[in-house]
């Protein structure tokens, strides 16, 4: 951990940028750099309504330099107000260097579950950190235009879903499933975290892993590495060296019927320029036969901390407070179709897909990624692990319980509570 | 008889070798101007009237501060190569010029460089830079390259120094011309020399991703080579965007490289004969 | 009088030295006397001796990734070697032929991939490779081999010669000019020589020439070697810190990359990082003095 932050102490000195606050405003530290003009056209001014006095800048820097780069501005002093909060691990190590401030006092937070600050609490739960902002969903997004032409139908369980893929792919005329495996995350995260929990029962199953009595080369776990392997005749041609940006292109151009998604999708498919000109359908990851219950992925992502070192934590947690409520909510989840807000109050989507997402959370049983809380601490890093795994699998270098058992040898490695055999 | 056979499959190795090395940038000046849908149906053709779009330039010119990442690494090349080029020159004199103890160890010990990269140095030079508060300066990319590039300009410059007639120097010197004014005498002699040590040192500067990616990657730093890639990084999805953008980077070094292929190339050649 | 202290040598090599010695003689040692300590728990550092460098040859986890890394790397210098290379030295010998006039066409450009970044050229390739884009199947299909079309860049099997024969692409312009500039520096008379005698081009080039350029051989083969073992970008450009698929284009400068800084929730590792920037260090300096040594030394004898 201290290398990690050396290392990135040294990174993010150098991406310091002159940028500090000046003065009576905000900084808000991102790698959301997408959601620049949101801010900027949206959120701010709305804010800014209620609390004209208080100015308040984004400056996002980019996703894969902004652990570092916020490291590095924390240890030089420089950097903003308000901290994007990157779930479990990462932010817990800020708040135990003393970065990030305590917020369990802060009005609003009762306006979240526990399952939502789980991910910005301390292990034990009696710290929180982070308001929660959103959530991230997957499921299947598909090409309504392709299921009406061959007069398909959402499928009910998973081998419904297979047999639709076979109906796909034997009419000849388009792709089954658009995902590729080259960016290596794609078959771990819109793959095996995406069906999985149907398999492993959701928390009861992410739970048991933590505590040590599953794992990942056993029952669940495994089966879910086989459920995943049954794509592999239907990828998109190439699959193997398609990047996931290619693969989003490739749906949006019509090429293939059903998109193995992340809620995050949404918005790039609504592009006006680069999204899809036909019309859109999802559906959740469907169980096997014979389960009556459902498992999503709902996976808190992201939230927003205060710099323990912040000059203006008043008007700070002005801000942290206004975006506990629900108008913050329904600003942001529908300026950002696919990043679901985590407060209780219910809120209305203009976006039908993003809707259909949110809908989900009612019939289904919500988790997490399997590998974020804890099991990412050591090395080998499991969530690394799973990405490695997932992608040979889908390329059909190695089995299911293979692949299983390389992610299971890679946790026992150094996770003492899956070291009890 | 055996004559033009031979010559006709001369020309079609090197034709077809020629083709091979511009293909894949003209399909990439081709495709930048035209509409999506095109891109991809129709790679190989022309713009017509009919798929010509703009749209990959105006996404990438409203969102990427590419003039600001021209100045930026035309300023670290020119002012890297003027360093080089000075400093190289100036030690290239003294090693040629006089016998001093330690003449050649010195020269051993400047040389050495030319074969270890400075890549490997990268840990301390950061922690270096973070030390000296310049980080996210041009100034941290410029120290680095110039310091990289002395071993090879002492090396060849010495080489050509010492072959500059002595009368030439000791007229001068007679004349009561200083020290410095005999180096500023011989420089000009040099020229060819120097030529070959600037091409030598310019296309690794400008084109470097490494030192800009982990010394100064602020916006207001960020070279071309930097700035496209992180470009790109985040805009793959938009291939217009792309191809919009490798266009923008990839002509004015093209462009400048037809401009001084014969100096280049002469450079190239002259240096490495030796 | 003046040449009692001569202050003027002292200013016309202190920038050079100076300027050198900072920002590139001591970083290299500060480097290697960096991956002699290991962070301790709880902040700072520990002096470890060689501890970094027995990590990397024997612990489970990092060993395989080395020896991936450098095995790698030395298929990604061969396949320079044995491909680039003497394209290189065929470019040469036709532009420096008498069979072929517009050279200086040809010559500009041959060369001009060698001008462009890598980072840009790697993303050309990236997309030219795509299956998605399909170019590398239209192209198959065009010579009639449109069945051997393959994701070249997604298969363990096939990704790192793909990704060293792009590297060849743009950089075999370079061996070219060194070879050029050397054929054209042998005297005419003696080609001329051999010609009266009756010697076809093809005696004279293997008879005459090439062993005449033998030394440029030797310093095409060391500068390949240095930059191959200190390659990062193109890597980096097409499939990211990661060297997918399954680490089979994982490179030493990769993996340097990767151990220094860390990705995605992996954390990085500076003194770690610093041990294998060590061992590129010794790979780097052993193959150049077996050049200095074994093939220049011998080449004098011979050439005595």
């Amino acid at each position: 951990m201290k290398a990690s932050r050396l290392g990135s102490a040294l990174l993010a000195a150098s991406l310091v940028s002159l940028s500090s606050a000046q003065s009576g405003s905000l900084t808000i530290e991102s790698w959301r750099n997408d959601d620049l003009t949101i801010w900027q056209e949206t959120l701010i001014p709305a804010f800014n309504e209620q609390y004209p006095d208080i100015a308040v800048t984004f400056t996002p820097s980019a996703p894969a330099e902004y652990n570092a780069a916020l490291n590095a501005k924390l240890e030089a002093g420089s950097a903003g107000d308000l901290i994007t909060c990157r779930p479990f691990d990462l932010s817990l190590d800020l708040f135990n260097d003393g970065h990030l401030e305590s917020l369990n006092d802060l009005p609003g937070m009762e306006n979240f579950s526990d399952v939502a600050k789980v991910a910005w609490s301390t292990d034990d739960g009696s710290e929180t950190f982070c308001v929660p902002m959103a959530s991230v969903i997957h499921g299947f997004i598909y090409n309504a235009d392709i299921f009406n032409e061959l007069g398909l139908e959402e499928p009910e369980t998973y081998e419904d879903f297979l047999a639709l893929l076979q109906t796909i792919r034997e009419g000849g005329a388009y792709e089954p499933l658009v995902m590729g495996t080259a960016d290596q995350w794609e078959g771990a995260t819109m793959g095996y975290q995406n069906i999985g929990p149907n398999y492993w029962q959701g928390e009861a199953g992410r739970q048991a892993l933590i505590d040590g009595t599953e794992g990942y080369n056993t029952d669940g776990f495994v089966a879910a590495f086989e459920a995943l392997a049954a794509w592999q005749p239907y990828l998109l041609n190439g699959y193997e060296a398609t990047a996931y940006p290619d693969a989003q292109a490739f749906f949006t151009l019509g090429g293939g019927a059903i998109y193995p998604a992340g809620s995050w999708d949404i918005s790039v498919f609504r592009s006006p320029t680069q999204g899809a000109v036909f019309e859109l359908g999802a559906f959740p990851p469907p169980p096997p036969a014979g389960q009556e219950t459902c498992y999503i992925s709902d996976h808190t992502d992201i939230g927003m901390g205060l710099n323990a070192a912040s000059e203006n934590k008043e008007a700070a947690r002005v801000f942290l407070e206004w975006m506990t409520t629900p108008e913050f909510a329904e600003l942001y989840a529908n300026a950002l179709p696919g990043f679901f807000p985590l407060s209780d109050a219910p809120v209305e989507l203009e976006d039908p897909l993003a809707q259909e997402f949110l809908s989900w959370r009612e019939d289904c049983e919500s988790t997490i990624r399997s590998s974020y809380q804890i099991l990412s601490r050591g090395e080998p890093n499991n969530e690394n692990q799973l990405w490695n795994v997932s992608a040979r699998l889908l390329n059909g270098e190695i089995s299911a319980q293979e692949a299983g058992d390389i992610v299971q040898e890679g946790l026992e490695a150094w996770y003492e509570p899956q070291q009890g055999d | 008889m055996q004559r033009p056979v031979a010559t006709l499959a001369a020309h079609a190795v090197l034709l077809s070798y020629t083709a091979l090395a511009l293909f894949p940038v003209l399909l990439v000046l081709f495709n930048s101007v035209k509409a999506r849908l095109a891109i991809f149906r129709t790679p190989y053709a022309l713009p017509n009237a009919e798929t010509f779009d703009l749209i990959g330039y105006d996404t990438v010119l409203g969102s990427a501060n590419f003039p600001l990442y021209f100045r930026n690494s035309l300023t670290v090349t020119l002012v890297s190569l003027a360093l080089i080029l000075l400093v190289g020159s100036m030690a290239a004199f003294a090693l040629s010029e006089y016998r001093f103890p330690g003449n050649v160890l010195l020269g051993l010990y400047l040389a050495v460089g030319i074969m270890i990269p400075i890549r490997l140095g990268t840990v301390s030079l950061l922690r270096m830079m973070v030390a000296l508060g310049l980080t996210d300066t041009l100034l941290a990319l410029i120290l680095v390259y110039t310091a990289s590039g002395v071993p090879l300009a002492v090396f060849i410059l010495t080489q050509f120094m010492s072959q500059v007639p002595r009368d030439l120097k000791d007229a001068a010197r007679i004349d009561g011309a200083s020290e410095y004014r005999v180096y500023a005498l011989v420089l000009p002699l040099v020229r060819p020399a120097l030529g070959t040590v600037a091409v030598f040192n310019m296309i690794p500067i400008w084109n470097d991703l490494w030192f800009p990616l982990i010394l100064a990657s602020s916006e207001k730093t960020k070279t071309v080579v930097l700035g496209a890639q992180i470009f790109l990084g985040q805009y793959v999805n938009d291939w217009n965007a792309v191809l919009a953008s490798l266009t923008l980077a990839v002509v004015p070094v093209v462009v400048l490289y037809i401009v001084f292929s014969r100096q280049l190339i002469r450079g190239l050649t002259s240096g490495s004969v030796k | 009088m003046k040449r009692r202290f001569p202050v003027h040598i002292l200013v016309f090599l202190a920038p050079a030295v100076l300027i050198y010695s900072i920002f590139m003689i001591y970083p290299l040692l500060d480097s290697l006397r960096f991956s002699l300590f290991a962070p301790v728990e709880g902040g700072g550092l520990r002096f470890v001796g060689l501890g970094n460098y027995q990590t990397l040859l024997n612990s489970p986890q990092w060993a395989p990734q080395l020896w991936n890394a450098l095995s790698n790397n030395f298929v990604f210098f061969f396949i320079h070697m044995l491909v680039q290379n003497p394209i290189g030295l065929l470019l040469a010998a036709l532009l420096s032929s008498r069979l072929v006039r517009s050279k200086a066409v040809y010559r500009a450009l041959i060369f001009t991939p060698t001008v462009l970044s890598v980072v840009l050229v790697g993303f050309i390739w990236r997309m030219i490779l795509s299956p998605l884009w399909g170019i590398s199947g239209d192209f198959l299909n065009l010579i009639g081999l449109g069945s051997l079309d393959q994701p070249w860049l997604g298969q363990e099997s096939t990704a790192l010669v793909t990704l060293a024969l792009v590297s060849v692409w743009q950089n075999v312009g370079i061996p070219m000019m060194l070879f050029l500039a050397a054929l054209i520096g042998i005297p005419d008379e003696l080609l001329e020589a051999a010609r009266v005698d009756g010697a076809t081009a093809w005696k004279v080039f293997w008879r005459i020439q090439f062993p005449l350029i033998l030394p440029t051989v030797g310093v095409v083969a060391v500068l390949t070697f240095v930059g191959n073992f200190n390659a990062f970008d193109l890597i980096y450009s097409t499939q990211k810190a990661i060297a997918g698929p399954n680490f089979s284009t994982d490179i030493m400068g990769t993996f340097f990359f990767r151990t220094f800084f860390g990705f995605q929730l992996q954390p990085g590792n500076p003194t770690m990082g610093a041990a294998i920037a060590g061992v590129m260090l010794l790979v780097i300096l052993t193959g150049v003095l077996m050049y200095f040594f074994g093939y220049q030394r011998r080449l004098q004898r011979i050439e005595l």
